[in-house]
This record gives structure tokens, sequence and C-alpha cells, in this order.
């Protein structure tokens, strides 16, 4: 089965050939950072013209690279969201047109179903599993019990992982996106400064908002006290304790269900500190984690992801197929 | 009309959220400003809740914005990114559509919000106390009086 796929969700316009959802013929990804890193972050509008501007040159260029014509392509598959509304909607209409243009059906994909099914590319996944979910939007602890079968067992209350990394960056003044340097600099210092318990015991559920205030607290009285704060000590602080929550929900997640594997996907999982607690933490089942090509937002996920779904559900959708900001997983 | 008043805890704001889950309707404006960490987020995950919406409300800074379907919809929005941009067209339906629109960081696009709505904000005194100034324009107003005492 050769599924095309595209993704358009975020600041990413890809398309990509994929067959049986493991032979990624064709993975095209035109990305936007250079173009929004002068304002700190995507812009939703300039997001949305950029796909205008990209969008069929993707396609062609998927097209020509995977060899293949379009009346060999079975299947459509489009990320329907959560993401930008203006950006996805770009991609579900580009998806419904090529659809509908070659009588092909089509399939809207949530956007982190592909983010799940990135790590089928790099192994077979085994079930039951636990996915810890964890990006700029999401931080979401997910239990499957076989194919294209989620169960969301907890997710934050508040700020995302990601977006808590970003804002602790902004309060000690190391610019965007902040988060990889807090991680880098939290290799470089010691957990000195004591941070709140964010364990909220036995729910699946995190929050990140608390951790965040306190470090805002703790900067503001540092300040107002004329004494340096030890940015790399405060770093190393505030990822031992987030990481370490994170950790310790996925163990307990992987004993509850007698999990055969764990994974992490989305764009934190290349946080270093988070992958060394780990390593050294999890070791009695298999631990995958994406590769790093397939860590950012792509089309080769939701071709991957499309294909489970539609094995799993027979179902196609039609052309009032639209994109949406928020929708759940389950 | 302008007003003052002093929150001590998260549970005294949930309370406040709710007097303001009062007196919403359709094409409701409701602008936040306040520090990172101010309880921007918190109140509007109260205020949802009085709205009757049942999902998880978090943080909408990553996305900008984020749609909670209701009696009344949820538009939620943080435009923080959007300093020194201004309004986002993709966003702006929703300003002016008919649900109910929260924005954080509102000042950052207020050169394209209208001059009617009801601004609040909040000060962190410390760790659990917080100074809400709120002020209406127009029709919201009257309810400045009905949210402050
Ligand atoms: N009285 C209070 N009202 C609201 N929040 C409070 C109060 N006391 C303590 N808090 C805590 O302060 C934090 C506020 O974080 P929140 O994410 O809501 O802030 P925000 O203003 O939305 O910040 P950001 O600019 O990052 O979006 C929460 O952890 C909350 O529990
Ligand atoms: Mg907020």
């Amino acid at each position: 089965m050769i599924i095309l796929s595209v993704e358009s969700s975020c600041d990413e316009t890809s398309v990509s050939i994929i067959r049986d959802g493991i032979n990624v013929l064709s993975n095209i990804v035109l990305s936007q950072i250079d173009i929004h890193k002068a304002y700190g972050g995507v812009v939703p509008e300039i997001a949305s013209r950029e796909h205008i501007k990209g969008i069929t040159m993707v396609f062609e260029k998927a097209l020509n690279i995977a060899n293949i014509k379009k009346d060999e392509i079975d299947l459509v598959a489009v990320t329907k969201g959560p993401g930008l509304i203006g950006s996805l909607l770009i991609g579900v209409n580009a998806a419904k047109a090529f659809a509908f243009s070659n009588d092909i059906d089509i399939v809207g994909v949530h956007h982190i179903a592909g983010h799940i099914y990135a790590n089928a590319l790099t192994k077979d996944l085994v079930f039951p599993l636990i996915c810890l979910v964890v990006s700029g939007g999401h931080t979401e602890l997910i239990l499957m019990k076989e194919h294209f079968d989620f169960r969301k067992l907890g997710e934050t209350m508040d700020d995302a992982v990601g977006e808590a990394y970003d804002k602790v960056a902004r309060t000690v003044g190391l610019g965007y996106p902040g988060g990889p340097l807090v991680d880098e600099l939290a290799f470089t210092g010691e957990p000195n400064y004591k941070m709140p318990d964010i364990s909220l015991g036995k729910t699946y559920n995190f929050s990140f908002s608390g951790i965040k205030s306190h470090v805002i607290n703790l900067v503001h009285n540092i300040k107002q006290r004329n004494e340096e704060i030890n940015i790399p000590d405060l770093c190393a602080s505030f990822q031992e304790t987030v990481s370490e929550v994170l950790v310790t929900k996925s163990i307990r997640a992987i004993e509850e269900y007698d999990a055969k594997m764990f994974m992490i996907a989305g764009g934190v999982a290349a946080n270093k500190g988070l992958r060394k607690k780990i390593d050294e933490r999890i070791n009695n089942v298999e631990v995958i984690v994406p590769e790093f090509k397939y860590c950012t937002d792509n089309a080769a996920m939701i071709g991957v992801a499309g294909y489970y779904q539609y094995l799993k559900t027979k179902k196609t959708d039609n052309m009032r197929l639209n994109g949406s900001s928020r929708i759940d997983l389950v | 009309m302008f007003k003052e008043m002093v929150i001590n805890s998260v549970k005294e704001m949930d309370d406040f959220a709710k007097k303001v889950g009062k007196t919403v309707f359709p094409g409701y404006l409701l602008c936040l400003e306040g520090d990172l960490g101010a309880g921007k987020t918190t109140f509007t995950k109260f205020l949802g809740a009085s709205m009757g919406i049942t999902d998880m409300i978090n943080s909408p800074t990553f996305t900008i914005m984020k749609i909670y379907e209701g009696t009344l919809d949820l538009n939620h929005m943080d435009v923080y990114r959007l300093s020194g941009i201004g309004m986002d067209y993709d966003l702006e339906e929703y300003v002016y559509g008919d649900g109910v629109c929260v924005i954080e960081w509102y000042k950052n696009i207020i050169e394209s919000l209208p001059e009617e709505k009801l601004v609040i904000e909040i000060k962190i005194i410390d760790e659990f106390k917080r100074l809400l100034k709120i002020e209406g324009f127009g029709k919201y107003e009257e309810i400045v009086k009905k949210i402050s005492n």
C-alpha cells in the first residue's frame, strides 16, 4: 500500500511517500525556522503564507524523488490537528485537492499519533507500550495495547514541558528558543537550588506552572538581595526536577500496565538531560527514541500513522475533512 | 469603570473567575495582562470550567490559540510572541467571533482590538497573593461592578 502524506501543522511544510508504513520513498521537509527566528517563535499568519508558497513544490518534489505515478497511490493521509489553524488548513486543503482530483481516499491523522508512529520507523512496536510525548506544546503519557489504540493516562494541566523550559530561559535572559540552552547549561551546573515537589501524587497528570512560578520568584528574590544567580545551577536544578517527574511517572506506568516497550516522542525527545535519566533508570523494557530526522515535524510519520489507522479502522474521511487547532488523540 | 481587588489564594482566584463566568455572552472579549507566572492561564482554566467546559484547559502559549467547544466556545489566546508584530489575521476572526475570547499578553495586539472590552491586570504580590486591576470599556463598565464585589 502506497500512501502520500502531508504535514503542515506548524512551521514545516512536508510531503512524504511511504510504502506499507515502513519504506520511506521520499520525505520532503521545507522548514520555515529561519523565517520565524527573527520573531522569537512561529508567527501563525507568516507560517500560513509560507505553507502556501511552498506546498506545490513540496508535493512535486516528493512525487519525483519517490519516482511513482499518481495512480499508484492508494491513500492520502494528512495532519488534521492539533496545530496552528491557518497552517493546518493549507495542508488539509492541498491533500483534499490532490485526493479529489486523482480519485484517491483520504484520512485525517492526529499529529501526536504521527510523532508516536515516527518510532515505528526505528523498530517494530511491541505491545503494551508506554509513550511519553514531550514537545513545546504537549506533555502526555500514552498507553497503547495494540496498533492504533491509544489511551491517555495523563497530560499537562498547564504548561507543556518544552514551554516550561522556554519560560525558564526567558526568566534568566537566555533568549529564544531557550529550552535547548537550559538543557546544555544544566550539564555545567549542580542541582543546588531547592525546587518544589511537582509529583502531584498518584495521578499521571503533570503540572509545570508551579515550578515556573518558583523559578520566577527565586530569581526575583535573588535579584532583590543584589546577589548573583548561578544560572548553570538553576538550569541543573530545574532540569533535574522536571526530568525526574517525567521518568518517575513513566516508570510507574510501565509497571502498572506491564509494558514491553517504552518510547519518547516529540521535539523535547532530543533533550539530553531527559535521555540520560531514561538511560539510567529505565532498563527492564526496550526503550526507543526516534531518529533525529523524525523528531521534528515531518510527513513520513503521518504516513506511518495513517497506514496503521487505516488498517485498524478501515475508515476514510470525505471532502468535509477539516483542520482543528485542538483535538484529542483519544 | 476601574476597580482594584486583592486575591489571597488560588481558591479566591477560582471564586473570582466564577463571578466573571456569570457575565459572559457571545462575542465577550476579556484581555489579560500580567507577568510570566502571574496566573493568566490559571484564571482562564477556572473561567472555562465555570462556563461548563470539561476538556483540559492548558497553556495556549505554544500554538498561540486553543479553541474549546461548549455552549459558548472559549477561544483562549496567548499573543506573547506577537510582540512587535501586532495582530495576526489568522486570529482575527476569533477575536470578532461569537465565542468568549480570552487573550493573554493582549497589549501586544492592542491596536487591533476593539474599544469595548474587559481588561484584567494581574500583579504578583507574593507567592499566592495577587492584585487585580479591573477595567471595563463600553458595555463592560457594568460588568466591572458585578465582578469586583
Ligand atoms: N492567587 C493565585 N492566582 C492564580 N495563580 C496563582 C495564585 N497563587 C499562586 N498561583 C500559581 O501561579 C502560577 C500561575 O501560572 P500561570 O501559568 O497561570 O501564569 P500565566 O500568567 O498564564 O503565565 P504565562 O505568562 O507563562 O502564560 C500557577 O502555578 C498557580 O498555581
Ligand atoms: Mg499563560
